[in-house]
């Protein structure tokens, strides 16, 4: 814990506030309570300096940290029908896709892209947990499908990165009908002698941990996130009784044997480089470190 | 019988039939013949159009009728020699989860399924038809048999959805769930899935990853419970009956978005009115498709479970 950051930065913030500093240049750790600064959270892959505890990642800041100098080619996703069900609550499913199309300017919950990690070329899907939290409707399986197929044909591995609350319940059983589809991508993959890596982040729950996310060949999670089938609140009321310490985090499933490991932020890549490197049975290069991104792309810094 | 709200006035022309016969067999000896005979017509007709005319929250109602016939009733009906396995080899064995060997219609085959449980003792051995990671690696295990001995698979489901318990998700309900749907596809013999009641999200997913997949006419199949629906989009579960309208979970909405491939009709008034109908429909259904994939060689019956799962929803 760092007195100044905690005492004086929420100090100054209050004296110079409103007029020039926009409220989001400080965020508040859901950890620690530590005013954490953009700029410093930026620099850290939105990791608190203070805690360690790993804030969510946007899909563009996570694929910069991946990929050889944070370059990467993003894939065209196929065009899938809007609001097939015309499903309505208390608000248009056609409205809310609009929503969230002009907040977050993509067409759906996922994004695919493909290049050099350590020399290697790796097709990585990650989900945006801000549109209608990462929810599976046929888009993202359809994003799934798409990921793989371009895996195959580059002869490259395969890497998921679910952030999602499970089913798109405005696409009705179509929605369910994305845990065998995306299965299948992954048979593709698994069928052309290709790695398949699961990266669960916060949150992996309900259809979405229920199929693709739990194949991986290897299954790695971000400290910390939550992982689990039924959501806490269903089964506090299933069980009436207070639920574990630490339930369904990624520490809590690793030590269950459900997953291979449970990675910082910060060593994600390297430990990606040096496991695909070995599926793939490549030769040992120099250092994949010399082909680490960029310093104005992304700089890892030594914890404080 | 368990009575629906909505068929209220079927019961009552039955409440005044039964009247009258009692009438007519006392002393007086009124002939009441020809009135029974109208109100037996009516009562009928009332119940015909009562389930012509199902809302999709009746049909939920129905779907989750105590006295509908449940997993056990099938085996009973259209399975010789029924031999149920058990244990996933790993933990347990999970009740709420039934398989085993059987003969259907001569054929042998593996058949599986929830159970749901017909009275308070039953239900809960069965856990209410809502299986543990154990059921689904059971399930796992016996399609690892089919395929090994060539047999086809069966499944019937009737399920809420997987069980949600502390247990069940520190022994990997996900990922029990999510093995079971990449071993149904898998298979190179073919599986045939009906979902005979209830069909609840991944709970039913996992063992309906199918090459047919039959739905009775009475039955739902969604990726949640209306009321879970509800209680999360509408932020009250008092909007159910909105809920199952807007989810598109009857046989007839997904039969037209093309997940399922047919329609089992019920007898008259719902399975539960006529078990040994509904059963025998469900059976002629199942042949049907067995008979469909004979010539078919395993390879084949694989690839095109995969590209009917590819195919759904393109073209909507
Ligand atoms: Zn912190």
């Amino acid at each position: 814990m760092n007195w100044i950051t905690n005492i004086v930065r929420p100090k100054i913030r209050a004296l110079v506030k409103s007029k020039d500093v926009p409220d989001n240049m400080w965020q508040k750790c859901p950890e620690c309570d530590a005013m954490l600064f953009h700029r410093d959270l930026d620099k850290n892959m939105n990791v608190c300096y203070h805690c360690d505890y790993h804030l969510k990642l946007d899909v563009d800041s996570r694929m910069k940290t991946l990929f050889d100098k944070g370059k990467y080619t993003t894939a065209e996703l196929p065009k899938t029908a809007n609001d097939p069900l015309k499903f309505k609550d208390r608000k248009k499913y056609s409205d809310r896709l609009k929503e969230h199309r002009a907040k977050t300017g993509r067409d759906d919950a996922i994004v695919v892209a493909h290049g050099p990690m350590g020399g290697q070329t790796v097709v990585v899907a990650a989900f945006d947990f801000k549109f209608q939290g990462g929810s599976m409707g046929s888009a993202v399986g359809d994003g799934i499908l798409t990921a793989a197929r371009i895996a195959v044909q580059q002869n490259a591995p395969l890497l998921v990165i679910p952030a999602s609350g499970g089913a798109r319940m405005q696409e009705g059983a179509l929605s369910l009908m994305q845990m065998p589809r995306t299965t299948i991508a992954v048979e593709q993959v698994k069928e052309a002698g290709l790695p398949y890596v699961v990266l669960l982040t916060d949150p992996t729950t309900g259809g979405v941990s229920a199929s693709f996310a739990m194949l991986g060949d290897i299954q790695m999670a971000e400290p910390g996130a939550q992982i689990g089938f039924a959501g806490r609140r269903v089964i506090e009321e299933t069980i009436r009784e207070q639920l574990p310490d630490g339930f369904q985090t990624a520490e809590y499933l690793q030590d269950h044997g459900m997953v291979d490991m449970v990675v910082h932020r910060k060593d994600l890549r390297d430990t990606l480089i040096r496991i695909f490197g070995m599926l793939m049975k490549t030769e040992i290069k120099k250092t994949a470190k010399s082909e680490a991104p960029a310093k104005d792309d992304i700089v890892v810094e030594e914890k404080k | 019988m368990h009575h629906l709200e909505f068929e209220k006035p079927v019961l009552e022309l039955e409440g005044k039939i039964a009247e009258l016969q009692h009438m007519s067999q006392s002393d007086d000896g009124v002939d009441m013949d020809d009135e029974i005979k109208r109100l037996r017509s009516k009562a009928e007709k009332t119940l015909r159009s009562t389930y012509q005319n199902l809302s999709a929250q009746e049909i939920v109602q129905v779907s989750r009728h105590p006295e509908r016939p449940h997993f056990g009733d099938y085996i009973k009906g259209m399975i010789e020699a029924f031999t149920p396995l058990a244990g996933d080899r790993t933990f347990g064995e999970d009740e709420a989860l039934i398989g085993g060997l059987g003969r259907f219609r001569g054929r042998p085959c593996v058949i599986m399924g929830q159970e749901k449980g017909s009275d308070t003792e039953s239900r809960i051995k069965h856990n209410f038809g809502m299986a543990r990671p154990e059921g689904y690696r059971k399930a796992q295990r016996l399609m690892d048999l089919a395929d090994r001995f060539k047999l086809p698979v069966l499944t019937l489901v009737d399920t809420a959805g997987a069980y949600p318990g502390v247990g069940a998700e520190e022994r990997g309900q996900s990922e029990a769930i999510a093995k079971s749907i990449e071993k149904c596809l898998r298979l190179n013999t073919p599986i045939i899935s009906t979902i005979i009641g209830e069909g609840g999200s991944g709970g039913a997913i996992a063992i309906a990853t199918a090459n047919k997949v039959y739905m009775l006419e009475n039955s739902i199949y969604s990726v949640i419970s209306p009321e879970g629906c509800a209680s999360i989009l509408w932020r009250s579960a008092d909007y159910a009956k909105d809920a199952a309208e807007a989810l598109k979970l009857t046989a007839k909405d997904l039969k037209k978005l093309g997940i399922i491939d047919e329609i089992i009709s019920e007898p008259l008034g719902g399975a539960q009115r006529d078990h040994t109908a509904a059963i025998k429909s469900v059976g002629d259904q199942i042949e049907k498709g067995l008979k469909e994939m004979d010539e078919l060689d395993g390879m084949v019956i694989r690839a095109r479970r995969r590209q009917k799962f590819l195919e759904i929803g393109n073209d909507l």
